[in-house]
C-alpha cells in the first residue's frame, strides 16, 4: 500500500455537434481538405468580427443543466493570449471568469459505492487549428505545417474539482459524463476521434496531510485506455520523486502511447502569463431564466434515471442495466427492441452478448448498424415461438448483422425453419440408428452418453433445423422399444 | 516604480518582442506614465457600481447556427509566407 493519496482533478474537452464554428459560419464538416473550412473570422484577420453561434450556448446550457450545475445569469468571453501557431490571433477566446455554468456534479459507483464527483466550471471556447510537425516529434522538428479547418470548432471545456482518488474514479467519471453528454445529443463525445479530449492534473501528497501536493498536468490521452494507463504511470512517477525526498515540478507533461511513459512537454505557465482580458469584440450573454427552464424541462431522460428505470420497471440486474446505459447508442437500441418486445432480460442479454460481440469484433458503431430493433424484436419472437432453434437464431442474426435483412426474410431464403413435425423426424432418427449400431448397442449395454451422440447425428441430419425437444422424446421412445 | 526592468523583460518575451536596452528603459518610463494616469481612476468612488465587461450597451448578439462559404483555399493561402502541400508552414515551434 502506498503512503501517498492520490489527487485527480480532470479537464474535460468536448467538441460540440453543431454545423457551424463557434463565431463564423464556416463548417465544422470533419475531414476536409487542409484550410477549405476557412474564413477570415475563424483566421482572426484584422477587421473581422466574431458572432456567437445561437446554438453553442444552448448546448453549453444543455450541458451545464445536465451535470448539475448553476447557469450564470451573466457571462462573458475573455482572451487567452498565448503564443502558438496553432491559433492566428495569438490568443484564443475563452472564458475566464464568468463561466456559462459553474457548482454541478456527476455521481459514480466505483466498487459498488456511490461517489458525488465536483464540477467546478463549464466553460464555452474556440478550438485551435491543427498542427503537423515535420518529423518524428515537435522537439526535433525542422518545423510544422498548419491547418485550420479545426480553429473556431466549438468546445466546452468541463473542469472538475480535484475529487478522484484513483484510475478507476476516474474511468467512471469519464465514462458516465461521455454517456450524459451523448444522451443529451451536444456531442458525439468519442476520444478516438477526438471529439472528446481529456488532460488530466494529478499530485499525492502523504495521507493525512490538508493541503494538496505539486501537480503535473498530463496531455495527449487520446483513449479510455490511455487515460488509465498515464495515471497509473505518473503515479508511480510522483512517487519515486517524493521517496527520494525530491520535488515534483509543475509542469505539463505529454503521454507517450508506445512507450508508455510520460516527458516533460513544458513548465507549467501562471495563469497570470495569459493575461486574460474580456473579449472587446463580444457583448456579454445575459440568459432569459424562461429559455433556461424550457431547456431543463426538455432535457431527456439522463443515464442515471435510465438505470433506475430499468432495474426497477424491466427487473434487469444492476450489472445488465449499466451496461445497456453506458452509451446513448445501446439504450437507444434497448428501447427500440423493448418497443416490440417483451421480455426484458433476454432483450438485454442478446444486445449484451450477440450484438455487442459482433460490433466489438468488427468494430461497427451504433450510427453504422445495419439490424434494426424491430427485426432483431421479429427473430427473437421467432425464437419464442420455436420457429427455429437457438443456433439457428445465431446464424440468422450473424446474417441480420451483416446484411441488415428481415429475419423473416432470412428463415425462408434458407429454409431455416424449425422441424418439430414428429413424422419427418421420425424419420430422420430410424436412418440415425440404422447407420449407427454400435452406439444403439452402447446405449442398450448401459452408456447413456451415446444417446448424445445419436441426437448430433439427428441434428447434423436436419442442419440443426430439428426441434431438439421433439428429437430428445423421440430418440427416447424409439431406444426404450428396441 | 510599478513597473520594473523585471516587469517589461517577462512581458516582452510573452509577447516574442526582441527589445535592446534603450527599447526597456524606454518602455519602463512609458508603461510606469500610464500606469501612473490610469491610478487617476481610483480616486472615483465605485461602490456599488457593477464592474463593465463591455462598452456598448449591447448583450446576446448571436446568430444562427447555418452554415456559410468558407473563403477559396487559394485567397486564404495568398497571404502565407510559406504555403506546404496547401498548408501554412511554420518555423520550428519548440
Amino acid at each position: 500500500m502506498s503512503d501517498y493519496e492520490v489527487i485527480i482533478g480532470l479537464e474535460v474537452h468536448v467538441e460540440l455537434k453543431t454545423a457551424t464554428k463557434i463565431f463564423c459560419g464556416c463548417t465544422t464538416a470533419f475531414g476536409g481538405e487542409p484550410n477549405t473550412h476557412v474564413c477570415p473570422v475563424c483566421l482572426g484577420l484584422p477587421g473581422t468580427l466574431p458572432i456567437l453561434n445561437q446554438k453553442v450556448l444552448e448546448y453549453a446550457v444543455k450541458a451545464g443543466l445536465a451535470l448539475n450545475c448553476q447557469i450564470a445569469e451573466y457571462s462573458k468571453f475573455d482572451r487567452k493570449n498565448y503564443f502558438y501557431p496553432d491559433l492566428t490571433k495569438a490568443y484564443q477566446i475563452s472564458q475566464y471568469d464568468l463561466p456559462i455554468a459553474e457548482h454541478g456534479y456527476i455521481d459514480i459507483i466505483v466498487g459498488g459505492k456511490e461517489k458525488r464527483i465536483g464540477i467546478t466550471r463549464i466553460h464555452m471556447e474556440e478550438d485551435a487549428g491543427k498542427l503537423v510537425h515535420q518529423g518524428s516529434t515537435i522537439t526535433t522538428a525542422s518545423g510544422s505545417l498548419a491547418d485550420y479547418n479545426r480553429a473556431g470548432i466549438p468546445l466546452i471545456e468541463i473542469v472538475s474539482e480535484p475529487d478522484m482518488r484513483s484510475a478507476e474514479e476516474v474511468k467512471a467519471y469519464l465514462e458516465m459524463l461521455k454517456a450524459i453528454i451523448e444522451y443529451i445529443g451536444v456531442s458525439d463525445a468519442r476520444m478516438e476521434q477526438g471529439s472528446l479530449r481529456c488532460d488530466v492534473n494529478l499530485s499525492l501528497r502523504p495521507f493525512g496531510q490538508a493541503v494538496f501536493g505539486t501537480r503535473a498536468e498530463i496531455k495527449n490521452l487520446n483513449s479510455f485506455r490511455s487515460v488509465e494507463r498515464a495515471i497509473k504511470y505518473e503515479i508511480a512517477r510522483q512517487e519515486d520523486i517524493l521517496n527520494d525526498g525530491g520535488q515534483v515540478v509543475q509542469e505539463t507533461r505529454t503521454w507517450d502511447e508506445t512507450k508508455g511513459q510520460t516527458f516533460s512537454l513544458r513548465s507549467k505557465e501562471d495563469s497570470d502569463d495569459y493575461r486574460y482580458f474580456p473579449e472587446p469584440d463580444l457583448p456579454p450573454i445575459i440568459v432569459d431564466k424562461a429559455w433556461v427552464e424550457q431547456l431543463r424541462q426538455d432535457l431527456p431522460e439522463l443515464p442515471s434515471a435510465k438505470k433506475m428505470r430499468l432495474i426497477t420497471e424491466d427487473h434487469l440486474p444492476e450489472y445488465d442495466a449499466s451496461i445497456i446505459t453506458a452509451s446513448k447508442g445501446t439504450a437507444d437500441f434497448y428501447d427500440g427492441l423493448r418497443k416490440h418486445y417483451d421480455d426484458a432480460k433476454k432483450a438485454a442479454n442478446w444486445i449484451m452478448g450477440e450484438l455487442m460481440a459482433k460490433m466489438n469484433s468488427q468494430n461497427v458503431d451504433w450510427s453504422e448498424l445495419k439490424i434494426i430493433p424491430e427485426n432483431m424484436a421479429q427473430l427473437l419472437s421467432e425464437l419464442d415461438k420455436g420457429a427455429i432453434s437457438g443456433k439457428i437464431a445465431k446464424e440468422v442474426f450473424a446474417e441480420m448483422f451483416d446484411t441488415g435483412k428481415k429475419a423473416a426474410e432470412i428463415i425462408k431464403e434458407k429454409g431455416l425453419v424449425q422441424i418439430s413435425d414428429t413424422n419427418a423426424i421420425s424419420t430422420v432418427i430410424d436412418d440415425v440408428l440404422a447407420n449407427n449400431p454400435k452406439s444403439v448397442e452402447d446405449f442398450k449395454g448401459g452408456k447413456k452418453q451415446a444417446m448424445g451422440f445419436l441426437v448430433g447425428q439427428v441434428m447434423k441430419a436436419t442442419k440443426g433445423q430439428a426441434n431438439p425437444a421433439v428429437v430428445n422424446q423421440l430418440l427416447n421412445e424409439k431406444l426404450s422399444m428396441l | 516604480m510599478m513597473i520594473d526592468r523585471a516587469v517589461v523583460e517577462k512581458v516582452a518575451q510573452l509577447s516574442r518582442l526582441a527589445l535592446d536596452e534603450k527599447e526597456i528603459e524606454l518602455y519602463i518610463k512609458q508603461l510606469n506614465d500610464i500606469l501612473s494616469t490610469m491610478e487617476i481612476l481610483k480616486s472615483i468612488d465605485t461602490e456599488g457600481i457593477a464592474p463593465l465587461a463591455h462598452v456598448l450597451p449591447l448583450k446576446n448578439v448571436m446568430r444562427a447556427d447555418e452554415v456559410q462559404p468558407s473563403m477559396a483555399k487559394k485567397e486564404i493561402l495568398a497571404n502565407a509566407p510559406d504555403e506546404i502541400e496547401g498548408m501554412f508552414g511554420v518555423p520550428k515551434i519548440v
